[in-house]
């Protein structure tokens, strides 16, 4: 297409009209398309949808893989960070998950892997631009931190959640260098900390002076001593800071300073919630809930971390605005939760230990009417004949909290009539994760399986996309889960079921199954096969102390190219034939090199 | 399967411990207690042998898998799970279960809080720390800026308007000194310095 002096050829959507305008130049007739797809799909911004877009042709595939900037990678062991990059060049927000979730219970050996360094250095060449990284359940050393740091210019959001593998040394590295920094959150992560005579790095004073960007900075599990000095300068100079989750070492007179430094806070997280030791009894004790009064916009309080139930009184002038309240980690007895939980009307989430007891929970029903996620954690994990917290407490919500979206509950017993109730009285649940502590339980009042209860879960709520199921449970359990869990994605499995038939029901019965996790169960080689038209759909499959064989491994390694089967196992003879444990993932690329010895990919 | 199958189940199941010692006893005591719950699960209230967590973590506890396949070989009953600690189970995030392991006992301390009447807030010490009553009386008058005297046995703290109680792991208040010192040191929930005739009172009850 040239230029010249004479009027150019009328196009449709050209941007010059005709005469002097031939400075302007239209773009080719392919291209327009192209362009006003690109603008088009800039409002696309699910991913979901963005998948179906790009598989429409080829240039809505190239338009796409142009304007997505957000990139989600469900598992980083699916594609290699190159696949990644070459494919979508103007990525700004980068999401990597990387360790099965069995691995948070000790379930899968050190080193197995997901290492970031691969990404971090594939991150740093191909995206300059790179605003947010979001990692879960990766393991990052001190270098990959210093290289994220050190690499991206316009870096504003790091959120590392159950990560690991790094220090103090590379948050430090991270608040010096990162000048737009908005967003710090340390979820869940084991941050190596100095050992007792070694000094702990001073990183809250690693950020540079004069105002901040922070608008979020969460450090509740770095478990070390802060400079509180230093934590006080930086929070009095962050205007924009909404969101402050302190660690156990913030004692509450200090919370107290912070808050009026910083009365705009929308979520905090308050630390130990304990006078610290060195405040001498004679000492004028502040006004803690004057500071709750002053934060107006508060919505969301967690921490608690060595509360002296005492405290709790100063919550009250923020109850009544609450919408998210985590108790989960201060053992509070249901006299003590009352006059919290009796005004906080607004509330939505709540999570808790089961030292509330069944009374704690009626109180939490008569009041949360708009509670959509419910946790109820345990204090004591071992097997015990009773519970605090049992049928009763899970009735009583259901009957007060009929707009529960979410449920994790952990008891020792549970009944199929509770579970039913709550099955017909929350019809909008999406999450129900039941643990009975106690394996192969059947119900007290009844001694029949849990069959029943699960099986009313899946028939009634209709919106259910994850579950998580406990107690004795037969194959009728999952000949249920299979025929009405159409919409289940997530499912957690563990002493469960009789024979290879309940996982064939599974794997049959359920298209949008894609999250498959299964331990100590009896379902073998047969009930594997059974998926083998489903597997490239499915982000993970996970059986661990199962039946399952090595040769069957093979077959279905042979069968189904794109899927990496990781077996792995501790030990080298062994009684039987069964592997321990099966880790399987569907791959568009080469086998990893990094597995320790315990894990053997198939091929 | 009734009561009785269930008892026959007992008599064959593999445990940790010889025969014919206190589990058997403790087997009467459960089917007293809990009368509603018949599986061999709930046989005895034995806490489960808590073996020593290993620090290279194990893909899958072996006796998980060996507990699979004998529910499958012959009985159709559910096995009563090993005593040993299962890997993994719960599924509680080790994250969460430090934490709140580090609430009850910091690195071998016995931390205890400690209430004064009057004072609106409390504090937190480690008993351990202290060898015997003298220094942990020592310890509190410090701490709280007053004088506790001199503990009798007949009288209490008399001489002083305070006097150092605790609740012990019945849920009774006594007062410090009572017992031996070890036996408090185990047994010692938490601690309130009362004051006034409250804490006369006790001291003459005792």
């Amino acid at each position: 297409m040239t230029h010249s002096g004479s009027s150019l050829p009328d196009l449709p959507n050209s941007t010059s009209t005709s005469g002097p305008m031939s400075e302007i130049r239209s773009p080719p007739p392919d291209r327009v398309l192209e362009i006003v797809l690109e603008n088009v799909l800039h409002f696309l911004t699910c991913r979901r949808d963005r998948n179906a877009a790009s598989l429409v042709c080829r240039s809505w595939y190239r338009a796409e893989a142009l304007t997505r900037s957000d990139l989600f990678i469900g598992n980083c062991y699916a594609v290699s960070p190159h696949r990644a990059t070459s494919r979508f060049r103007r990525v700004k927000s980068l999401t990597v998950k990387g360790k099965p979730r069995f691995a948070d219970f000790d379930l899968l050996p050190l080193n197995w892997g997901a290492n970031f360094s691969p990404w971090g250095s594939a991150l740093a060449d191909s995206y300059p631009w790179l605003e947010k990284l979001h990692l879960k359940r990766m393991s990052l050393t001190d270098d990959d931190l210093d290289l994220i740091a050190r690499s991206f210019p316009s870096f504003k959001e790091l959120v590392l959640v159950c990560c690991e593998g790094f220090g103090i040394a590379g948050i430090a590295s991270i608040a010096a260098n990162c000048r737009l920094l908005r967003v710090l959150d340390l979820v869940e992560s084991v941050v190596e900390v100095a050992d007792e005579d070694e000094e702990v790095m001073d990183w809250i004073s690693c950020f540079p002076e004069g105002e901040t960007h922070l608008e979020s900075l969460m450090f509740e599990c770095v478990d070390c001593p802060v400079n509180f000095e230093a934590l006080e300068g930086l929070v009095a100079r962050s205007p924009f800071l909404k969101k402050l989750r302190l660690n156990r070492f913030v004692s509450i007179p200090q919370l107290y300073r912070l808050m009026h430094r910083a009365p705009q806070l929308t979520h905090i997280g308050t630390g130990s919630f304990c006078a610290s030791d060195d405040v001498a009894v004679g000492d004028q004790e502040p006004d803690y809930a004057s500071a709750f009064a002053a934060c107006k916009s508060l919505v969301c309080l967690s921490g608690f971390r060595d509360i002296l139930p005492d405290y709790l009184p100063a919550i009250y002038p923020a109850c009544a605005n609450l919408t998210s309240l985590n108790l989960s980690y201060a053992d509070v007895n249901a006299d003590q939760l009352k006059p919290v939980i009796l005004q906080c009307h607004k509330l939505q989430t709540l999570w808790v230990l089961d030292s509330i007891c069944d009374e704690g929970l009626q109180a939490v029903a008569a009041t949360c009417k708009d509670l959509r996620e419910l946790r109820v954690f345990p204090v004591n994990t071992r097997e015990e004949v009773e519970g605090p917290v049992s049928e009763v407490g899970l009735e009583v919500i259901s009957q007060g909290c009929r707009k529960l979206q979410s449920i994790l509950f952990f008891c020792q017993r549970m009944t199929n009539a509770a579970v039913i109730a709550m099955s017909k009285n929350c019809p909008d649940l999406v999450v129900f994760r039941l643990c009975i502590i106690g394996r192969y339980r059947p119900d007290p009042e009844t001694q029949e399986p849990m069959d029943d209860g699960f099986g009313a879960i899946v028939m009634n709520c209709k919106k259910l996309t994850r579950l998580a199921v406990s107690g004795l449970l037969t194959d009728q359990a999952f000949r249920y889960i299979g025929m009405y869990g159409k919409l289940v994605r997530t499912l957690s499995v563990a002493f469960a079921g009789d024979s290879d038939q309940g996982l064939k029901y599974v794997l049959e019965g359920c298209p949008n199954l894609q999250k498959l996790e299964i331990r100590d169960s009896p379902f073998g080689d047969a009930a594997l096969r059974s998926g083998l038209h489903h597997f490239y759909n499915m982000r993970f499959l996970w059986m661990s102390s199962c039946k399952l064989t090595r040769q069957a491994c093979q077959e279905i390694a042979r069968t189904l190219p794109h899927l990496a089967l990781e077996v792995i196992d501790s030990q080298e003879d062994k009684a039987d034939d069964h592997i321990e444990i099966l880790y399987m993932y569907r791959s568009l690329d080469r086998p990893r090199n990094d597995a320790p010895k315990c894990v053997t990919i198939l091929q | 399967m009734d009561a009785a199958d269930i008892k026959n189940l007992k008599a064959t199941e593999l445990r940790l411990g010889l025969p014919g010692t206190h589990l058997e006893e403790n087997n009467v005591i459960s089917e007293e207690k809990s009368s509603s719950s018949l599986t061999p699960v709930l046989n005895n209230n034995k806490r489960p042998l808590q073996l020593p967590a290993d620090e290279e973590t194990s893909p899958a506890n072996k006796d998980s898998g060996s507990k699979c396949s004998n529910k499958n070989s012959d009985d159709d009953a559910a096995p009563p799970p090993s005593k040993a600690k299962i890997v993994g189970w719960p599924p509680i995030r080790s994250y969460r279960k430090n934490s709140l392991q580090e609430q009850s006992e910091a690195a071998g301390g016995i931390y205890v809080k400690v209430s004064m009447d009057g004072a609106p807030y409390l504090r937190k010490i480690d008993l351990k720390v202290y060898g015997g009553y003298p220094q942990l009386l020592k310890a509190l008058e410090n701490m709280f800026k007053l004088t506790i005297g001199e503990y009798s046995e007949k009288e209490g703290y008399k001489g002083s308007d305070y006097a150092p109680t605790y609740e012990d792991k019945d849920g009774d208040w006594m007062l410090v000194g009572d017992v031996p010192w070890d036996m408090f040191v185990t047994s010692c929930k938490r601690l309130r310095i009362m004051k006034g005739s409250e804490a006369r009172g006790l001291g003459c009850a005792v």
